[in-house]
């Protein structure tokens, strides 16, 4: 039996352990916002934060987590800076990758409350955009850490 | 998301709880253009069953999206122009997304034409509805029609200034009779309230930043069970045999099953393979790994890349079916003098959507229910009515959204995938395909070979220009013979917009062995990487400015009569090829760009194309920095558009900020290739993307003011990108690259 926290929420498993917490959230929590994209880590879309870390939902093993804290796009008070920043920026095309985006650029301005574009690059770097929406990625991330400052 | 909260913003849903309370409907009657037949009867409140808009007591407008939502907006442009026309409040709109239904006349949601096709009812829809609310505030106050007009939400009797709120006349509007189409009013350009507005953003944007958007990904039917498929790599192989006992020792697989491998025509019918079924989606993918498969060969089992390029660059030096011929290319070469040659060649690429095919359905009582992110509903119900021999009518296919899909998601063998396994397995079937699924049985756009050809007069432009193509098309998809492209040579291809006496266009034949499917601008791919390149290389060869040479070859402002036949004969009367839009987006772009003010050369470059696709006209400046490990850096995109009358300008932009980011995709990374019939490709570390670090660090986008009818924004931002960035890699390195991409290309 694995005890751990979902958004501030004590919450027990005992199904695979091998099973990603990516497929707890969608399949058994019914947390959807957090997207299936690769599976190995490889295009952010599954990003949600442990223990307050940005970390890919995908390839994070149920087994993994105990004690642990996880938070989700549903667990993030609406509406915070970056989703803010995020709607008058008008970022979305489809939409998808975007929840991993916002819990990505969160994580990111919990650690550097003024990162440049080479920071922003950087972190952001693990998270794909196939409608190609990096220009206003960069943009709201910038607007959302004036507003955090 | 549980599917029963889906359900009660589906239209029956919404039916059931407005229609007591009082309700104004208008119909589908009209749209499509023939259904105006009926025109002149009173709107039937709650019985008519296909509805485009309805207005609720409470003054809740409620509009019915037929297009499917991919990341291109339609969902939100259309319910735009109809809240325009009705003078609605946007905050008072809902939007209800329409299942897959001929009366809705096209939902194929390709071709970036969702506005272009459906500008003008829309505008009908919404001045109707307005009319019938202007006309039932008349009759309450027994005033004429004529002294009363609207305010937002609102008619308002113009002498007295009473006012009567949309919602309180809903009931007595649906009295009305519907007006004749040739009496509605509508407004005037500068009467728009949203239609071109900057303010426009997108309905579901809310959701889609809280996570609480509905995608196809996200869609549940209660008691469903989970279905991952292994297909067969090559396709057409059939299973030989397969060992099943370590996948169901796997937690939560509960069986397995097999689908028939398809047989040509694949059409959208499901690959084949064997499935696994489980409790969730993990324990199915975990399954499959431990499944053992064995396969018999397949035809396509010879599908070598290397091996099938030669054959193609052979066939693309033969001569071809000729697809539009301009004096006499063979003359003028005959004359000798300076002859240019040069070829070109494109490789696969993969759709690779964020969101991989999946679809939920359920077939129960010989009628199958299904919810899946598709750009094509009424193709779900002919696949899966095909599929398990049942009615079109008895397919229900509801539309969350897409996450991506750029033309994979208008074929929907996914569907039929879950469908047929519903019904062998008696419940519900969720499949889910995963990453390498949809990388390696995509339908995949084409690999082509290009061949081009120019006689040079001494002016240093072309006297005579010949360009042949070849690839299989996306005809061998629905006809295992189709072996010439055919709606192809639209795409760029039968109508170069250039000023040169003695053209000829021609394509070649080949074979196919992967399925082929359409991706986001198709043939207009390949098609702008040869001919726009070759402009550039002619350029440079008359030592010429590429922007001054390229407006050269374009001529002066003039139609171009191409002699279109059937749909495009349509398309040339309302949108004919006018050179002087094409001239203008390059004039525009080359001067924001600031062209030819750069200091040039030692790694910087410039380059341009200009590509007419879907009705629009763009032009891309690519700014490329090569640096010294030859890694390709790109600071600047500036690209100008004239694609008419346009619905959200801001949406437009992201459009085509996202096609350079896109174009930067396929530019530097994007290749599928096959090595005995199985595709090499499996994930996004060997079949790239462009990420945040690698893509365009600023992109420009300038859209030419219009009065001109709506022209495609989804697709047409792409074409020019590709040659654009080449163009400027040979500015900035002097090597010329040839293929696609260009990390095929030593650059230093």
């Amino acid at each position: 039996m694995i005890r751990f926290r979902v958004n501030g929420k004590e919450q027990t498993f005992d199904g695979d352990p091998d099973m990603p917490l990516l497929w707890y959230l969608r399949d058994v929590a019914g947390l959807t916002g957090t997207k299936f994209g690769c599976g190995m880590s490889l295009c952010g879309a599954c990003t949600v934060h442990h223990n307050g870390q940005a970390i890919r939902s995908c390839s994070t093993p149920m087994k993994e987590l105990s004690g642990t804290e996880i938070t989700t796009i549903e667990g993030i008070a609406p509406i915070h800076p970056v989703q803010k920043a995020w709607m008058e920026i008008r970022v979305p095309q489809c939409g998808y990758c975007q929840t991993g985006q916002i819990m990505q650029a969160i994580a990111l301005l919990k650690e550097n409350k003024h990162p440049n574009d080479q920071d922003i690059d950087t972190a952001m770097a693990g998270n794909l955009c196939r409608c190609g929406t990096y220009q206003r990625i960069r943009a709201a991330i910038h607007q959302a850490a004036k507003e955090l400052a | 998301m549980n599917i029963n909260i889906i359900a009660n913003v589906s239209r029956r849903g919404f039916l059931q709880g407005v229609v007591a309370s009082g309700v104004f409907v208008l119909s589908a009657r009209f749209v499509p253009e023939p259904l105006w037949a009926a025109e002149g009867e009173a709107a039937a409140p709650g019985i008519e069953p296909s509805l485009w808009m309805s207005i609720a007591s409470d003054g809740t407008v409620t509009i019915v999206a037929h297009r499917s939502e991919m990341g291109c907006g339609s969902r939100t442009a259309l319910p735009l122009v109809v809240a325009d026309e009705l003078d609605a409040d946007w905050a008072k709109v809902k939007i209800d997304q329409a299942i897959g239904d001929p009366k809705y006349g096209d939902q194929d949601t390709d071709g970036s034409h969702s506005v272009r096709s459906y500008f003008d009812q829309m505008r009908q829809v919404g001045a109707a509805g307005r009319a019938m609310l202007i006309s039932a505030a008349a009759a309450q106050w027994n005033v004429p029609p004529k002294d009363c007009a609207t305010e937002p939400h609102l008619v308002v009797h113009k002498a007295s200034g009473r006012k009567l709120g949309y919602g309180d006349l809903a009931a007595a509007a649906a009295k009305q009779p519907v007006p004749k189409k040739e009496d509605l009013q509508f407004k005037s350009k500068f009467e728009w309230s949203y239609i071109g507005k900057e303010t426009n953003a997108l309905f579901d944007l809310p959701d889609m930043v809280t996570g609480k958007a509905v995608f196809g990904m996200d869609a549940t039917m209660p008691g469903m069970v989970y279905a991952s498929i292994e297909h067969p790599p090559v396709l057409g192989q059939k299973i030989k045999s397969y060992d099943d006992k370590a996948a169901l020792k796997v937690p939560g697989v509960r069986k397995t099953l097999t689908i028939d491998t398809v047989t040509p025509p694949h059409l959208f019918k499901p690959l084949g393979g064997v499935a696994v079924i489980g409790d969730n989606t993990w324990a199915t993918f975990k399954g499959r790994k431990a499944l053992k498969v064995e396969w018999d060969s397949s035809p396509n089992s010879s599908y070598n890349s290397d091996a099938f390029r030669k054959t193609l660059e052979s066939t693309s030096r033969q001569p071809g079916k000729v697809v539009r011929n301009v004096g006499d290319v063979d003359a003028a070469f005959a004359k000798g003098g300076k002859i240019i040659e040069a070829e070109y060649y494109t490789p696969h690429l993969a759709h690779a959507s964020m969101e991989p095919p999946v679809a939920v359905a359920e077939y129960r009582d010989g009628k199958v229910v299904a919810w899946a992110p598709t750009q094509n509903p009424q193709a779900v119900q002919d696949t899966v009515a095909a599929a398990l021999g049942i009615k079109k009518e008895d397919v229900t296919c509801h539309v969350p959204l897409l996450g991506g899909g750029f033309g994979r998601k208008s074929k929907p063998d996914q569907v039929a995938e879950a469908a047929v396994l519903s019904k062998q397995l008696g419940k519900p079937v969720k499949v889910v395909w995963t990453r390498e699924d949809d990388i390696r049985f995509d339908y995949f756009h084409s690999v082509a070979a290009m061949y081009m050809k120019a006689a040079v007069g001494a002016n240093g432009k072309p006297t005579a220009w010949l360009q042949r193509t070849v690839y299989p098309p996306i005809g061998s998809t629905f006809n295992a013979d189709a072996k010439y492209a055919d709606d192809e040579m639209g795409l760029g291809w039968n109508n170069l917009p250039f000023d040169i006496p003695n053209h000829r266009a021609e394509n070649g034949p080949a074979d196919y062995h992967v399925r082929i499917g359409w991706l986001r601008s198709v043939a207009n791919i390949y098609h702008a990487f040869a001919i726009h390149s070759f402009a550039d290389e002619l350029a440079h060869a008359a030592g010429r400015d590429p922007v001054q040479y390229l407006l050269e070859l374009i001529g002066t402002g003039r139609i171009v009569d191409l002699k279109p036949k059937g749909d495009d004969a349509e398309d040339a009367r309302l949108y004919p090829l006018d050179t002087a839009r094409l001239r203008r987006v390059v004039e525009m772009a080359a001067e924001k760009s600031s062209w030819g003010k750069h200091p040039m050369g030692k790694g910087r470059g410039m380059g341009i194309a200009a590509h007419r696709s879907f009705l629009t006209y763009v032009a891309t400046v690519v700014e490329v920095e090569v640096d010294s490990k030859g890694q390709v850096h790109i600071p600047n995109v500036w690209t100008a558009l004239d694609a008419g009358t346009v619905v959200s300008p801001d949406n437009v932009r992201n459009q085509f900020e996202g096609a350079a980011v896109f174009g930067t995709s396929l530019a530097l990374f994007g290749e599928i290739t096959a090595t005995n019939g199985a595709i090499d490709q499996s994930n996004f570390h060997n079949y790239q993307l462009a990420r945040m670090n690698r893509a365009p660090r600023h992109v420009d986008v300038q859209i030419v003011d219009s009065d001109a009818p709506p022209a495609g924004v989804g697709e047409p931002g792409l074409p020019p990108f590709a040659p654009a960035l080449y163009n400027a890699v040979f500015v900035a390195t002097g090597k010329r690259a040839r293929e696609l991409p260009l990390s095929k290309t030593r650059l230093v």
